[in-house]
């Protein structure tokens, strides 16, 4: 929080506490969102409602032993973040504050009133200006570097605000709060505030271009996500949502992760916390952890300070893509936000709308999402950064119609519906290939074909057709046996199985399969695809569908998602050529 | 100096009004007279101006406005703990109700209790091994995780939890183990019958019980289960023992929950209980886990009966998304006597493969399992497909899916209620099972694996 800047006032008084929810009256200089410090302990709130002379707070502790007298006191500091070289490879609370910290200050368990800054305040980093003196900056311009950890460089800015002629600027080395630079007479410093409501802005938003890889086979050959994008994963529990935002996180071709674990369960958190420092980053072999930020609200922690985590993330996000840095954040889950905010919500007695929730949901889910985008950012070089959110939804009874997932839907264009039938198969990652969608598609064809290969669309839109009519076929089987269907359909629920069992199965757990390259997602779907055509002809040709399924190469397809990326292009190649030729031998013996 | 108010004003349910008692502060316990002299505990839920709602925990029965006495204690709800709670039974509020001395604290601990800071927890990866093959084999229980059993009425919940109390250990070492048995709202069979349990095996020197029956007020069970976690604490964090903490019936928890949530007139979410039953859970559940460079641990199995068995309803539901899986009874399997009627489909444990494999358990077991998984589903499958089309439709394949789910029900799923079986033992049983089906079939397990441990076998 922002202590050293924190003005104290003579306080209020409380009237009321229920819960998380104080009702306090006569706070001087009350506004809207100000962060008040609450009782003798000095715990952390925010004002959320105001009413003549009184004030409701969420109060983002345990209040219990709060009474009825106990003093209010306002920061005059709407809820911000602390923004600044040291927040790569932190673990954060909801309102942003170092897990590290707490655990020094009160043990294993979290105790309450805790202040601590964000950013280390003792920690020297060597500043290497960019800006001379007598250059004119505006807010968004670079005025130096930090190499924050061996993958990220990080580019302090002219805050929002200030402009006009560089007077002095420094080199050395600095904690966050010394002033590094001087603007047309202001101070700068390597640490800023931005209240966390407020969205950072762009100099341009622009329509997405790149996808965002993730190396997970259903994602980016059918569902694709762009940079910059907006995704959402509902499904019920034990469906692998968080499997799959794990992935994201490990896998996805960003340059920073924000990962807000919203309410979620301890040990998640803690698996990701004891992972992820392990885990390298595919490219540079650094660990993971150099590129990546940690919120962890868990569900047993205060319900208040879950509803500020995901905007605690956001801004944090926001001010990389400002450097011009390709974000991605992980929301798990929204639906615990949701609930944050209906619990608030009943407390202040507001009117309910659908099941209990606030009628500003579908609102303030979209404010939340509308924080994605890629564009120009701010400043004279036209840099460009993204931020993508991807956000998944605990839907109760994994009901789809409940209000979160369909306010969610309204605003995100990437949807991959988890599915309970596949997760009870074991198939994962459990994503129905019949329900989701990807919004894209059309964005990044270009991509596509520029990266990868001329046909990707063709192959993609065949596998998805197959994938379609396999779920028609599959209700005349069960209505009327597999006997009734022809030859050529037979052989698409036969194709379909190895697309389903080949390609869009992916172990999280193997080191092999856990992640795969486009061109190697390519080839392998090529070789299915290739057999389907083939197939076709020869089955059309007379040719017996047993003798195709009793092929050499079937039980090689089947081990095929195994083989190592650096023999992938090879290895597969030859595969779908051995396809062909054994069709063709097939079909020679056949005349 | 604690000062008494004699200013109740409104009585409604399990909740009491007093006004004009300007120190309360919320979430603070008082002691409550009644006319009769009998002495209750009750809790501030709300305090507004110097009017205070509080609520009962052994009920508003007998009480009245004019001479109900209330006295502020100036604290949250404690109990005393020392090592002498091991062994012994108490109410559901933590009173000794088995004749023995009271407890002489050696501290005393909000029942409360505090988040677990994330970055302090350790990840639970230590194989605890149950004996029950559906458990260990396919949905695997580890050290400091929550794992519930979703089960109905009349389904045997009881048997199951009290087998994994008699039998789990973990593979290397011997050290201390604690059972925490938390009771709200069971009756006096099911009560009885795991204390009898627990004297036979002679488990009760080892175990604490915490029981709220039928018959007992229905508010206090608010405050079992949060009694019973913090005695785990306790023991697994002070005095380094490893606890199983079993919580049942956690659905007679949520309706008291509901109860005291309709008395205070608030918007319910579904079903009538209250929207904030995922974080009152939550707060409950969370406790379990282990803590960096401390020897002990608290793993807990909440037993739920899930009305109508039907999985979406908010009690399993909202347990579901905060424990690490579930472990699902299944009554079509309790009709064809197979006990323990645990349906490994449904059921999951979300940290199975961080506890599993090579130097845990054995190198074949996440890929076996995985298949056995597959196969056990296509089985089903052909079961149901063989209903409506009759066994002549089948392939071979199909038939040789059909014996698998006959066999795996019949040989895996099904053991004694005595029956101990190692890992080794589940993991051969699955080799057994496995070679019903073709090669080709088993696309999820490598071919060195399958050479290793399919020969012989045939």
């Amino acid at each position: 929080m922002t202590n050293d800047k924190l003005k104290m006032s003579n306080g209020g008084r409380i009237i009321k506490v229920a819960g998380p929810l104080v009702v306090a009256e006569g706070v001087p200089k009350a506004r809207m969102a100000d962060v008040v410090k609450v009782g003798k302990n000095k715990l952390i709130g925010e004002i959320i409602e105001l009413k003549g002379e009184t004030a409701s707070i969420q109060v983002y502790e345990e209040t219990a032993g709060i009474g009825v007298g106990d003093p209010v006191v306002s920061t005059g500091m709407p809820l911000s973040v602390e923004l600044g070289p040291g927040l790569l490879q932190s673990i954060y609370d909801g309102i942003q504050r170092p897990l590290q910290e707490l655990l020094k200050a009160s043990g294993d368990f979290i105790g309450r009133g805790i202040a601590v800054n964000s950013l280390d305040r003792k920690k020297k980093w060597d500043f290497t200006p960019k800006a001379k003196k007598g250059d004119k900056v505006k807010p968004g311009d670079i005025l130096g570097t930090v190499q924050e950890t061996s993958l990220i460089e990080h580019r302090i800015m002219v805050p929002v605000g200030i402009e006009g002629t560089v007077d002095e600027i420094k080199k050395g080395s600095f904690t966050v709060a010394q002033t590094v630079a001087k603007v047309s007479g202001k101070e700068v410093s390597m640490l800023q505030h931005w209240p966390v409501r407020k969205p950072r802005p762009f100099a341009n938003k622009l329509p997405v271009r790149e996808p965002l890889v993730t190396g997970q086979r259903i994602i980016d050959t059918l569902f694709t996500i762009a940079k910059g994008g907006t995704a959402c994963i509902p499904g019920p529990f034990g469906s692998g949502k968080t499997v799959v935002q794990h992935q994201l996180a490990k896998w996805a071709n960003a340059d920073i992760i924000v990962f807000i674990g919203c309410g979620e369960r301890g040990n998640e958190m803690t698996d990701v916390l004891i992972e992820f420092p392990e885990l390298k980053d595919p490219k540079s072999g650094k660990p993971l952890m150099e590129r990546t930020v940690l919120i962890a609200n868990t569900s047993n922690m205060p319900i208040a300070a879950r509803e500020a985590s995901v905007y605690t993330g956001a801004a944090i996000a926001e001010y990389y893509r400002d450097m011009g840095y390709n974000v991605s954040l992980s929301a798990d889950s929204t639906s615990r936000w949701a609930e944050a905010l209906r619990e608030m919500s009943g407390r202040l007695e507001e009117m309910p709308g659908e099941e209990g929730y606030p009628a500003y949901l579908g609102a303030r889910l979209a404010d939340f999402y509308e924080r994605a985008g890629y564009g120009v950012c701010l400043g004279s070089d036209q840099r460009k950064g993204s931020f993508t959110i991807v956000g998944s939804v605990s839907p109760p009874g994994g009901d789809l119609s409940e209000p979160v997932v369909q306010n969610t839907l309204r605003i995100v264009k990437v949807f991959w519906g988890l599915d309970y039938a596949l997760a009870h198969k074991r198939h994962f990652p459990a994503i129905n290939w019949l329900l989701s969608y990807s919004l894209y598609l059309n964005n990044l064809e270009d991509f596509f074909k520029e990266q990868v290969a001329d046909d990707w669309s063709n192959i993609r839109a065949d596998a998805m057709r197959l994938l379609s009519e396999e779920s028609e076929l599959e209700e005349i089987v069960r209505l009327v046996g597999i006997d009734a269907l022809s030859a050529r359909e037979q052989l698409i629920l036969f194709v379909t199985k190895s697309i389903r069992e080949d390609f869009l199965f992916q172990s999280a757990f193997d080191e092999v399969d856990q992640y795969t390259t486009l061109k190697k997602q390519y080839y392998l779907l090529k070789v299915i695809i290739t057999l389907y055509h083939e197939a076709l002809k020869a089955v059309e040709g007379g040719v017996e569908l047993d003798r195709i399924k009793a092929m050499k190469a079937i039980p090689q397809i089947a081990r095929a998602r195994l083989i190592t990326e650096a023999e992938a292009e090879n290895k597969l190649a030859q595969l779908a050529s051995d396809v062909v030729e054994e069709i063709k031998t097939l079909k020679g013996a056949a005349k | 100096m604690i000062k008494e108010y004699q200013t109740v004003t409104g009585i409604a349910g399990p909740l009491i009004i007093a006004d004009r008692i300007p120190d309360a502060k919320f979430d603070e316990v008082v002691d409550i007279e009644l006319p009769s002299g009998e002495i209750r505990t009750g809790k501030i839920l709300e305090v507004d101006g110097d009017r205070a709602m509080i609520q009962v925990f052994e009920g508003t029965e007998g009480l009245d406005i004019s001479s109900t006495k209330i006295r502020l204690k100036g604290r949250g709800l404690e109990i005393g703990v020392s090592p002498d709670i091991l062994g012994r039974v108490f109410s559901g509020l933590g009173k000794p109700i088995d004749n023995g001395p009271q407890i002489i604290p050696e501290k005393k601990l909000d029942i409360n209790g505090a988040p677990i800071n994330p970055y302090a927890r350790d990840y639970p990866n230590d194989f605890i091994q149950t004996g029950i093959s559906s458990i260990d084999g396919l949905n695997t229980l580890s050290r400091g995780q929550k794992l519930p059993i979703f089960s109905g009425s009349g389904l045997p919940h009881s048997r199951i939890a009290a087998q994994i109390a008699r039998q789990a250990r973990v593979l290397r070492g011997e050290e201390k183990f604690a059972v925490v048995f938390g009771a709200m709202g069971i009756t006096f069979e099911e009560a009885e019958f795991f204390m009898t349990n627990f004297r036979e095996t002679g488990a009760i020197e080892n175990a604490v019980l915490y029981t709220n029956l039928a018959n007992d007020p229905a508010i206090e069970r608010i405050a079992t289960p949060r009694v019973a976690l913090t005695a785990a604490e306790y023991l697994a964090f002070d005095l380094g023992m490893h606890v199983l903490v079993i919580l049942t019936d956690m659905t007679n928890y949520c309706e008291s929950l509901r109860e005291v949530s309709a008395a205070r007139k608030e918007v319910p979410g579904r079903r009538g209980y209250p929207g904030y039953l995922y974080t009152d859970l939550a707060m409950l559940y969370e406790r379990a886990g282990r803590i960096k460079d401390k020897p002990g641990s608290i793993t807990l199995i909440p037993i739920l009966t899930m009305p109508d068995d039907d999985k979406t309803h908010p009690i399993p539901d909202l347990t579901g998304y905060i424990t690490e899986g579930q472990i699902i009874l299944d009554r079509g399997l309790e009709r064809k006597k197979v006990y323990p009627p645990i349906d490994p489909l449904p059921s999951l444990s979300r940290l199975r493969d961080k506890a599993i494999g090579q130097g845990k358990t054995r190198e074949d077991h996440p890929p076996v399992a995985s298949q056995v998984f597959a196969a056990y589903s296509r089985g089903r499958e052909v079961r149901e497909l063989m209903v409506v089309l009759g066994e002549g439709s089948l392939s071979d394949v199909d038939r040789q899916y059909l014996k698998f789910a006959e066999q795996f029900e019949k040989n895996f799923l099904s053991q004694g209620e005595n029956e101990n079986r190692s890992i080794t033992d589940t993991l051969d049983l699955c080799w057994e099972l496995l070679l019903i089906l073709p090669r080709e079939e088993l696309k999820r397990i490598r071919d060195e694996l399958y050479q290793k441990y399919a020969h012989g076998k045939r």
